[in-house]
Order: structure tokens, then C-alpha cells, then sequence
């Protein structure tokens, strides 16, 4: 057989080749550009507490977890009993960025602004170290930030090592972020 | 009476239905344009075969904002861009700048082109070199007398 008809086999195979790559990547999932750059600076007063600010600034020295989060966010429902195994161990400090948690204009009950996302840490738990309220989003578009949940890990610098976009896996936990952030620990 | 009900519903069926655009900002004409032909060229990053100037989610609402203060901060619109690529990548850009990762993008449509032009230019050359040579004067004659002959037969 003459090569030139293996020709269009050959055009078919590198096809599927393509297409078979192209079903394993998800679209959803951007590269991350902020990977291995200063995590961005900010002060925003911490939820529980409207009298204390949260900055990276206070952070540095130690490697944490920046989780961002919301009450309306079910996949934050979802990865959150994870993340109080997760505080409760002690592995690894977790602070919050609460994000754009106020309840709807609509509101019958005209809840005080943050009344929401006070009630989910009531009723699940709170594994955070102190979460940030980051009411109009301003943050969370600095952190490049396009879906709650979406946890950082950031170094004793205040770089940003990794980042996790979606509800957090006990897999993920244990393979990347958790020996990472050892190696951070130095 | 069912005439007129039909008629109704006809007419209710012609009103057009527009996708809602971005809320436009009477405060500034000039920013509001501005804001969404640049808005056009970026991708929204939650619903990602939308514009930004045509996407509703809240997300979507909230970096138009972002566009319309940092446009009247006097920012440039590539200023404007550098700020979204710098969080979400050249991903973002509808119009993907030109580097060696999309060199593939940019050229491979002309590469494939031109590749067709040689393929077809081939195929004809070796088409015309195979042609039949034309018939003799003595070829004619011959085929005359056989047609001729066949009829006569009948």
C-alpha cells in the first residue's frame, strides 16, 4: 500500500488525538495567573468582629489558607465540613474571605448585612481563624477570584503558592495542598 | 371574538424580546460607550461564551463597574485590559495577543490555506498531464466509419 493513503488515516488519528486531550480539559477551570505573585493587599474589617480589620499584611510570618466563601454558596455548604476537620487537626491556619454575603433587597426579615453569613458559621461550625468581609467583591476581584469556593494557599511572605478553584476534595487536602504547605513551613 | 383573541396574541408575539444589555449609566454618555465597546472584547470569566457587555451575572455587573470607575479615574482602555488579564489571564481577551503559544491561532488558518492552494494546484497539474492526447485526423475518419457502419446494420 502506497503511504499517501495512510494519509487521511493518519489526519483522522491526530483528530482524535485532539479531541480525546480536549474531553479530559475543563474550560471552566482558568490558569490561575496569580500563582507565585504577592497575594493582593487589603484591609477589610473581619466579619464576627466589626471593630477589628484583617489584612495580609498581619498575616505574614505564617502559611495559611485563604478560603473565599459565602453563606449563598452551596458548594462552600458542601466543602465545609472538610474545612472544621480540616481546623480542628490544626494542620494549617484558615482565615476567610466572606464574599459578597448579604441578603437579598427583597429580604422580608431586613436582616442586619452580615446576619447571613453569621448564621452559617453559627449553624455549621466556624473553621476560620478570623474571615474577612468583603461585602461589595472589590477583594475577590483583586484575588482574580470567579466562583465561590476558591481556597490560596499563601507562604510566610505572602506569596500565593496554589490555588484551589471549587469545593475542596479530602484528595486535594492530602495529595497537594497539605504537603505544600509543609514544604512552606520549612 | 377568538379573531380578536388570536389577533392579540399575534400581536403580543411581535413585540421584540431583547437579552438585557448592560444597564446603561445616564450619569456619562461617553464613559457608558466607551465601557461597553471595551466590554465587548472581554470574555466573561462565569459564563464564558458571553461577553461582558452582555452577560448578566452579578459578577459581570460588578467588573463593568470596576470598568466605569477606572475609566473615570482617566485610565486607558489598555490599562483597562492589562488589569483583567493580570487577574484572569489572556484568556479573558476575545482579540488573544500574539505569542509563540498562539502562533498555531493567528497563522494556522493561512497555513492550512495555502496548503489546500498546493494541494488543488497539484492534483490539477497531474490531472491535465494524464488527459487523453487529442485524436488525428485518421482517428476521426475511424470512428466516423464505425458509427456508420453501425447504423447501416439496423
Amino acid at each position: 500500500m502506497k503511504l499517501k493513503h495512510l494519509l487521511p488515516l493518519g489526519i483522522f488519528a491526530a483528530l482524535v488525538a485532539f479531541l480525546w486531550v480536549g474531553l479530559t480539559l475543563d474550560p471552566r477551570k482558568l490558569p490561575s495567573t496569580k500563582i507565585d505573585k504577592p497575594a493582593p493587599d487589603f484591609t477589610l474589617t473581619q466579619l464576627l468582629d466589626e471593630g477589628k480589620t484583617i489584612s495580609p499584611s498581619d498575616l505574614k510570618g505564617q502559611v495559611y489558607l485563604l478560603n473565599v466563601w459565602a453563606s449563598w454558596c452551596v458548594a462552600c455548604r458542601q466543602e465545609h465540613p472538610l474545612l472544621m476537620e480540616l481546623a480542628k487537626s490544626g494542620a494549617i491556619p484558615i482565615y476567610g474571605l466572606n464574599y459578597k454575603d448579604v441578603p437579598q433587597p427583597e429580604d422580608p426579615f431586613d436582616h442586619p448585612k452580615r446576619a447571613n453569613a453569621e448564621r452559617f458559621l453559627a449553624l455549621l461550625g466556624n473553621p476560620y481563624t478570623a474571615s474577612a468581609y468583603d461585602e461589595d467583591g472589590r477583594v475577590a476581584i483583586d484575588y482574580g477570584v470567579y466562583g465561590a469556593p476558591e481556597t490560596f494557599l499563601i507562604d510566610k511572605e505572602g506569596i500565593i503558592r496554589y490555588k484551589h478553584i471549587g469545593p475542596l476534595t479530602g484528595d486535594v487536602l492530602v495529595n497537594d495542598i497539605l504537603p505544600m504547605a509543609k514544604q512552606l513551613e520549612g | 371574538m377568538r379573531l380578536i383573541a388570536l389577533f392579540l396574541l399575534l400581536a403580543l408575539a411581535l413585540t421584540p424580546v431583547y437579552a438585557e444589555e448592560a444597564e446603561p449609566n445616564a450619569e456619562n454618555p461617553i464613559i457608558e460607550a466607551r465601557m461597553l465597546a471595551l466590554s465587548e472584547e472581554l470574555r466573561c470569566v462565569v459564563c464564558q461564551n458571553e461577553s461582558l457587555a452582555g452577560s448578566q451575572a452579578p459578577l459581570a455587573q460588578d467588573l463593568r463597574q470596576e470598568i466605569r470607575e477606572m475609566m473615570e479615574a482617566g485610565m486607558s482602555d489598555h490599562q483597562i485590559v492589562d488589569f483583567f488579564v493580570e487577574r484572569y489571564g489572556d484568556f479573558v481577551l476575545y482579540n488573544p495577543p500574539l505569542k509563540p503559544v498562539t502562533y498555531m491561532l493567528w497563522f494556522g488558518p493561512a497555513v492550512l490555506f495555502v496548503l489546500g492552494f498546493i494541494a488543488v494546484f497539484l492534483t490539477l497539474r497531474k490531472r491535465r498531464a494524464s488527459e487523453v492526447a487529442a485524436l488525428s485526423v485518421e482517428d476521426h475518419r475511424r470512428a466516423k466509419e464505425l458509427l456508420d457502419d453501425g447504423a447501416n446494420k439496423e
